[in-house]
């Protein structure tokens, strides 16, 4: 690398300004998927961000090695294995998040910001940078799970981590959950609403 | 008669995007204008025909329990259905390589234009959604297989195209607060049409 990359904004980018959901639009499947309660979206987003990390250090270790016309296996391979290693480590330490969501942790194969990182950044940068930028992308994933998460849950099951938030005197005064919350066309809107409030902050962004 | 069901059921009852929502990164980045969004639609909709039938003999030939039958009575219970993930991948990730090769060669200005999300379709989750869906749903034969990859990707590109089509429309005609428009008035439009399209759902063909 000729120019000098700055490691921070490689690291801190990504949390609002280069957000990989919000901003680069990748990986909306699984925020549609897993949102539905907090708990797993704070595991998914713990996940992910240790598999991003990895497998971009990995995949820029041997970057240079990779023939061009099969990278996208060997990256999927990367990939996998590193799944793999991450459902292994949950059902052995989180066993009830791992059974609910194993279908998930499987699909994070197939979550477009790993691919998507891999290939515009990992495959042109050294180790380090990589590590951070992963790192970075995958800590900006997790907030956006995280809000939605959080959002989904209050609203459509009156509870946060399982516990009940909404006093029963509530629902006693005819306060019903949402159940639309629940389905996933609101996650949807949601995350339009999320992109709607962070674009009314950040107007350079083009949409 | 049945695959023939299966086929309508896989374009509007099961629809990709509106019904299980899959595919959707590709889908909001791509549906900026109609043209860009079909060529995607077709390539997405090519793949799902080649690689569903594909892992339909995989499956049925190598990893499904009691697969290895053919090979002689002592693989009978070789059950090596573990392995499905990365096998799926690993033709998933094959043909993409090879789709992106021939775009590349004999339509540059689409290859130009779709950028990374070609590379993208590896991952895009409704491919390897709908060979899962093969699995769970255990389909009878090729042809079924066949039926339901068309009809999905089919499915799909009625997707792409008509958001595409909307989102054209509003670029020119309507007032979007300033913030809102592009990305995230797609996301909401998107979220008002699964709400639509769940009206399908519990349709029997």
């Amino acid at each position: 690398m000729a120019e000098k990359i700055k490691l921070k904004e490689v690291f801190f980018n990504p949390f609002s300004k280069n957000n990989p959901v919000i901003v680069q639009i990748l990986g909306i499947c699984s925020v549609l998927a897993v949102t539905a309660k907090l708990e797993p979206s704070i595991v998914m987003g713990f996940s992910v961000i240790a598999v991003l990390a990895f497998s971009n250090v990995i995949i820029s270790l041997i970057r240079n090695t990779i023939p061009t016309n099969i990278r996208i296996i060997v990256q999927l391979v990367v990939v996998a294995g590193l799944v793999v290693v991450v459902n292994q480590l949950l059902l052995a330490f989180a066993y009830d998040v791992a059974m609910q969501l194993s279908v998930f942790i499987s699909l994070i194969i197939t979550n477009c910001i790993l691919m998507g990182r891999l290939e515009a950044f990992a495959m042109a940068n050294r180790p380090w940078p990589s590590f951070l930028d992963g790192v970075g992308n995958g800590i900006g994933y997790a907030l956006i799970l995280i809000i939605v998460g959080f959002f989904r849950e209050l609203l459509g099951s009156g509870t946060l981590l399982g516990y009940q938030v909404v006093p029963d005197a509530f629902y006693e005064a005819g306060y019903v959950n949402n159940g639309l919350m629940i389905l996933p066309p609101m996650a949807l809107i949601l995350v339009g609403c999320i992109i709607w409030v962070h674009r009314s902050f950040n107007k350079d962004i083009e949409g | 008669m049945e695959n023939f069901n299966i086929f309508i059921r896989s374009i509007f009852v099961d629809n990709m995007i509106f019904a299980y929502f899959l595919g959707m990164c590709s889908f909001l980045a791509v549906s900026k204008n109609v043209k860009t969004a079909f060529g995607l639609g077709l390539a997405v909709t090519f793949m799902l025909a080649i690689t569903l039938p594909i892992n339909y003999l995989l499956n049925t030939y190598v990893l499904k329990e009691g697969a290895l039958a053919w090979l002689g009575p002592e693989y009978a219970h070789v059950d090596l259905s573990f392995l499905s993930l990365i096998m799926f991948i690993a033709v998933i990730a094959s043909m993409t390589q090879l789709v992106e090769m021939t775009v590349e060669k004999f339509a540059p200005s689409l290859y130009a234009s779709l950028g990374i999300f070609l590379p993208l379709i590896a991952v895009n989750c409704a491919i390897l959604g709908g060979s899962l869906f093969m699995q769970q749903r255990d389909f009878p034969s090729v042809g079924t297989s066949i039926c339901a990859g068309i009809g999905w990707g089919i499915g799909w590109v009625l997707a792409i195209t008509a958001i595409a089509a909307i989102r054209e429309r509003l670029a020119n005609y309507s007032k979007i607060p300033k913030p809102l428009q592009g990305v995230g008035i797609t996301f909401i439009l998107t979220g008002l049409m699964g709400i639509a399209f769940m009206s399908f759902l519990g349709i029997k063909i």
